[in-house]
């Protein structure tokens, strides 16, 4: 089930959090998107079974794009891939960007499903993370959305900072609820290196995260959109029945994927790859037609612990007949040894023949993956 | 060649760490054309990774050049010594085994700390001395203000002083000149019976121990029956040899010269630094002097991570002392290491050596634990234990009397800095019985200390207040009656012995709160609370909490960027496999020489 990932490395206001590759100028805007065109190109022979089945818009912020441009990306995908019947096309969109034409603009081309960078319903929420949205823009651009054609929605929250009580939490969650939406992902705020809030916290200006509470709100979220209908079918994101999003479950599946633009990462089965994340340095080599970007080569234990690593974060678990499939014996008999440990310790269940998180578990999920790694 | 004793130069080169003495090697090697710039490999005196890496010498070694001077042919051994205090005998020997030595002073740096120690054993061997300033290329190079400290310290002219840079070449003919000339050719009589000094001793796999020898009388032939003084073993030299780039097989080496012997020797313990070789027909009637058993001051115990490697460490431990026959070690248990070795070491450089050369040559994760001198302890019923780890400390109602082992330390650095080291010294338990100024602003401090204040943290600390500017050297002095404490550390409760010390009264508390400090630090959260306690018999004298881990898991895989996940659980993993599972609590190795870096 291939897809396609497009990057646009542009958002109009750096959040204090944000650590994904974008730029605030967007005077080489054309540029890149001139250079995304040509790669689309260029990556036509990059899969060997280039039926497509999603195809992402991400970033950085899509939704600042005009119409045109985004439909103009679509056009060169159209004209250099087979697009599924059913395909998934998604963009992701900050509140602030969405109006009733640009909404009407989308779903003719063909997107069908939008992630709204929604984050808090508070104001308060939003300056303390530099949002360049307020509430009363979510609530605008939800009401139009809910209205339009676009009938696959998801909402991106953050939960874990400071200022936000569980009851709080709780609110935001009920809001998302209400809106009745499809698809609601929930990210506790990781403190990335090189970013301002990081610096903040380091300098004093901000206060340290407790992780304590990121657990507890984590319980929370699973509790409340459990109640509410929601599949939890991966350790941050939830979905009604018949929702989870194409393009989550291709990277968890290991499905492969070409990623387009500054910064993206492709996936062939048997290697990585992951373009320059500079977007001048980006079109110089794309014009060029010189190298832009690294690649390296799964090695069979490389593989096997991403197939661990991604798995086990999700509902269907980790296939143990599958997994033993790719291991030797010894390697195997080891990943079992520790496997039995963690069940003993409660972080791990089985449940036919597949290899579950407990709840507990689902809390040092990174822990247990390097714990079942083989090395 | 035609060897002539009277042609032969024996020379070592005396040199603070990275004043250039392995760059200056590669351009006399280079300029006599015992190498082409093509075989030249940087540091090829360093051969092994160990040494090249920090950029020190371990092992001695011996290599011969060939240079025309004025239309003679000349034989040049260079003899390449370790510098550091750990290896002080090895340096003896090789020393002892020279005629002359090439002082080599950075021309930025000026006179250091090894500089002088060295120098000093030369100057006891007679050794004749040519000053050379090195590195004269470089912008920062203060050849006046140098060249007065070596004058202050040689009593030299200035013109004798070679300027000279490894970088660039410059003065290498002028080095080679001047050994020539002023270093006199080696004393010995050839109508003597043998007397060979070794000097030090490799292990080859396939031909068993190359021993590296300077024939001091007599002469030595290929095959000849011989017998090593010390231990009155009994060998025929199947091979002997110089050293070049390779070996060279030779029938005979004559006084004066430096070669290598094969004897089919499988066990370095047979061949001990400073012995003498001498045949067995014709036996020389005295060794010669200076030789001496080497003693390990330090002991630490060393550990398999993988309790199933144990069989393995023995086998790499005894595959290491073929090599090292500095190194001792004896079985022993743990509660909570298991089974591992008790390891006798010359110092703290020696020891941190083995550890890395166990991991690197046999692949060996190791623990060690927190090293310790060698007690004499007399219980109260008049038995004398001697006391080499910390559980074998008797508690303190059975003792009579504890006696530690104390050095004579010498100390050189500036007047500067003489306030400094004395309070260092003083808070270390030494006592000052020296003070001799050896120029207006070098001063020689003597003082009587124990050997354990030495193995915890003082060098660094007198390099640290010194600025680098300061000379040790240690002697053992004897056992004299102490107060010792053992410091128990407790994680969860329970008792871990190999994280236990002994410690003088005096500072048992203030180090074993650092200790638990530290150890809070090193030991990463775990999914519940780790408490560390330290005690001093059954009282609690620390106590700090590593707090649990709350939860650990990556919101969201960055846009398909698995790998960079992968990548980082992956070299976590690794790291872990480095740790050791006590209990339910997980230590890294760094964990058990805490005491080590309490001012880290
Ligand atoms: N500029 C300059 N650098 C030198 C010279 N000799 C050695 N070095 C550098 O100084 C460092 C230490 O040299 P090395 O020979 O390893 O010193 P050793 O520790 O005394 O053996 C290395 O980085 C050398 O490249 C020299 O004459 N001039
Ligand atoms: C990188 S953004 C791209 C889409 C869009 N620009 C936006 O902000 O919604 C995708 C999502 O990643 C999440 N995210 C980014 N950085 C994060 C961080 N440091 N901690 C938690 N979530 C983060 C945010 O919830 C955001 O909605
Ligand atoms: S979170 Fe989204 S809008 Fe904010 S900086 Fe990151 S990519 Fe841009
Ligand atoms: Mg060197």
């Amino acid at each position: 089930m291939p897809g396609i990932y497009i990057h646009i490395p542009f958002c109009s206001q750096a959040c204090h959090y944000c650590d994904f590759h974008f730029s605030t100028s967007l005077k080489i805007k054309n540029r890149v998107i001139s250079c995304i065109n040509k790669e689309i190109k260029l990556k036509k022979t990059y899969l060997k079974d280039p039926l497509i089945e999603s195809v992402y818009f991400g970033g950085g912020t899509p939704s600042l794009l005009s119409s045109k441009l985004i439909n103009k990306i679509l056009s060169s995908i159209r004209s250099s891939y087979k697009l599924a019947q059913n395909v998934e096309i998604t963009i992701e969109a900050n509140p602030e960007d969405i109006s009733k034409n640009k909404i009407d603009n989308w779903t003719q081309m063909g997107i069908n499903r939008l992630s709204l960078g929604v984050q808090s319903f508070r104001d308060s929420d939003l300056k303390y993370m530099n949002r360049s949205h307020n509430c009363n823009q979510i609530i605008s651009a939800l009401d139009l959305l809910i209205s339009s054609k676009i009938d696959n929605i998801s909402i991106d929250l953050i939960y874990g900072f400071p200022q936000l009580t569980d009851s709080f939490w709780v609110d935001n969650l009920n809001k998302a609820i209400k809106f009745n939406v499809q698809h609601i992902s929930c990210y506790c705020l990781t403190v990335e290196k090189q970013t301002p809030l990081y610096h903040f916290i380091k300098n004093g200006t901000a206060k340290p995260l407790n992780p304590q509470q990121g657990a507890s709100q984590f319980l929370n979220s699973k509790e409340i959109l459990k109640n509410n209908g929601y599949i939890h079918y991966e350790i941050s994101n939830f979905s009604k029945p018949g929702f989870e999003s194409v393009h989550n479950r291709n990277y968890w599946n290991r499905s492969h994927y070409i990623g387009i633009g500054p910064s993206a990462h492709s996936y062939n089965g048997t290697s990585r790859q992951w373009n320059l994340s500079n977007n001048t340095k980006y079109c110089e080599s794309i014009e060029n037609n010189r190298s832009y970007y690294n690649v390296e080569i799964l090695s069979k234990k490389n593989i096997i612990n991403e197939y661990i690593l991604t798995n086990i974060r999700t509902s269907n678990g980790i296939d143990l007949k599958s997994l033993s499939s790719y291991m030797n014996n010894d390697e195997y008999k080891r990943f079992k040894n520790k496997m039995s440990e963690l069940m003993q310790s409660d972080f791990l269940t089985i449940h036919k023949d597949k290899l579950l998180l407990s709840e507990k578990g689902m809390l040092f999920a990174d822990s247990i993956s390097e714990d079942l790694f083989i090395i | 060649m035609k060897n002539n004793q009277k042609l032969i130069r024996n020379f070592c080169i005396i040199a603070h760490i990275d004043h250039g003495k392995s760059t200056l090697a590669d351009r006399l090697l280079e300029f006599t054309g015992t190498i082409s710039s093509r075989d030249l490999q940087n540091q090829l005196l360093d051969d092994m990774e160990l040494e090249r890496e920090r950029g020190i010498t371990i092992k001695s070694r011996a290599i011969q050049m060939a240079h025309q001077h004025e239309d003679i042919l000349y034989t040049l051994n260079l003899i390449d010594t370790p510098g550091h205090v750990d290896f002080s005998y090895e340096v003896s020997r090789s020393i002892a085994a020279c005629e002359g030595a090439l002082l080599v002073v950075d021309a930025a740096q000026g006179i250091e700390a090894q500089t002088i120690s060295n120098l000093y054993l030369a100057l006891e061997n007679d050794l004749t001395i040519i000053p050379v300033l090195n590195k004269i290329d470089l912008p920062s190079a203060e050849p006046d203000l140098i060249k007065e400290q070596i004058i202050d310290l040689l009593g030299c002219q200035k013109s004798e002083i070679i300027d000279a840079s490894g970088k660039t070449g410059q003065g290498i003919k002028n080095i080679i000149a001047e050994i020539i000339k002023k270093i006199p050719s080696p004393k010995g009589e050839k109508s003597k019976n043998l007397q060979a000094l070794i000097f030090d001793s490799v292990y080859n796999p396939f031909r068993g121990i190359e021993a590296y020898f300077k024939v001091i009388n007599g002469s030595i032939s290929k095959g000849q029956k011989v017998k090593f003084f010390s231990t009155n073993q009994e060998y025929f030299a199947d091979e002997i040899g110089t050293l070049k780039l390779n070996k060279e097989p030779k029938d005979i080496i004559q006084t004066g010269d430096v070669g290598y012997i094969i004897s089919g020797i499988k066990n370095a313990s047979e061949v001990k630094v400073g012995d003498t070789i001498t045949t067995v027909d014709n036996p020389c009637l005295e060794p010669i002097s200076g030789f001496e058993e080497v003693k390990p001051m330090v002991f630490s115990g060393i550990y398999p991570v993988d309790t199933d490697d144990y069989e393995e460490l023995r086998n790499s431990i005894e595959k290491l002392q073929l090599n090292d026959a500095s190194l001792t070690f004896e079985p022993e248990s743990s509660i909570a290491l298991g089974f591992g070795f008790r390891c006798g070491f010359l110092g703290m450089l020696h020891m941190e050596i083995i550890q890395e050369r166990l991991e690197r040559e046999f692949n060996m994760i190791v623990i060690n634990t927190v090293p310790n001198v060698s007690y004499l302890a007399t219980t109260k019923k008049g038995e004398e234990i001697q006391i080499n780890n910390p559980s074998d400390f008797p508690s303190l109602d059975k003792i009579e009397i504890v006696q530690e082992p104390y050095i004579k330390a010498q100390i050189i650095t500036k007047s500067d800095f003489i306030g400094a080291v004395m309070n260092l010294c003083i808070e270390k338990r030494g006592v000052l019985t020296s003070q001799i100024y050896l120029t207006t602003n070098r001063v020689e401090l003597s003082f009587e200390m124990p050997l354990a204040e030495i193995v915890f943290d003082f060098y660094d600390k007198l390099k640290s207040l010194s600025k680098g500017y300061a000379s040790f050297d240690y002697q053992p002095d004897g056992y004299k009656t102490t107060h010792l404490v053992k410091l128990d550390i407790m994680l969860n409760g329970e008792q871990v012995d190999a994280l236990s010390s002994l410690l003088h009264r005096k500072h048992a508390y203030e180090i074993g709160k650092k200790i638990c400090i530290k150890l809070k630090d090193l030991i990463p959260k775990q999914q519940f609370d780790v408490a560390i306690q330290g005690a001093i018999g059954s009282k609690i004298i620390a106590r700090e909490t590593v707090k649990a881990l709350r939860k650990d898991v990556t919101a969201k895989c960055y846009g398909g960027d698995i790998t960079r996940k992968r990548k980082l659980l992956e070299k976590q993993k690794k790291g872990k496999k480095k740790m050791k599972q006590i209990g339910s609590v997980e230590i890294p190795q760094s964990a058990f020489l805490a005491v080590l870096k309490l001012n880290d």
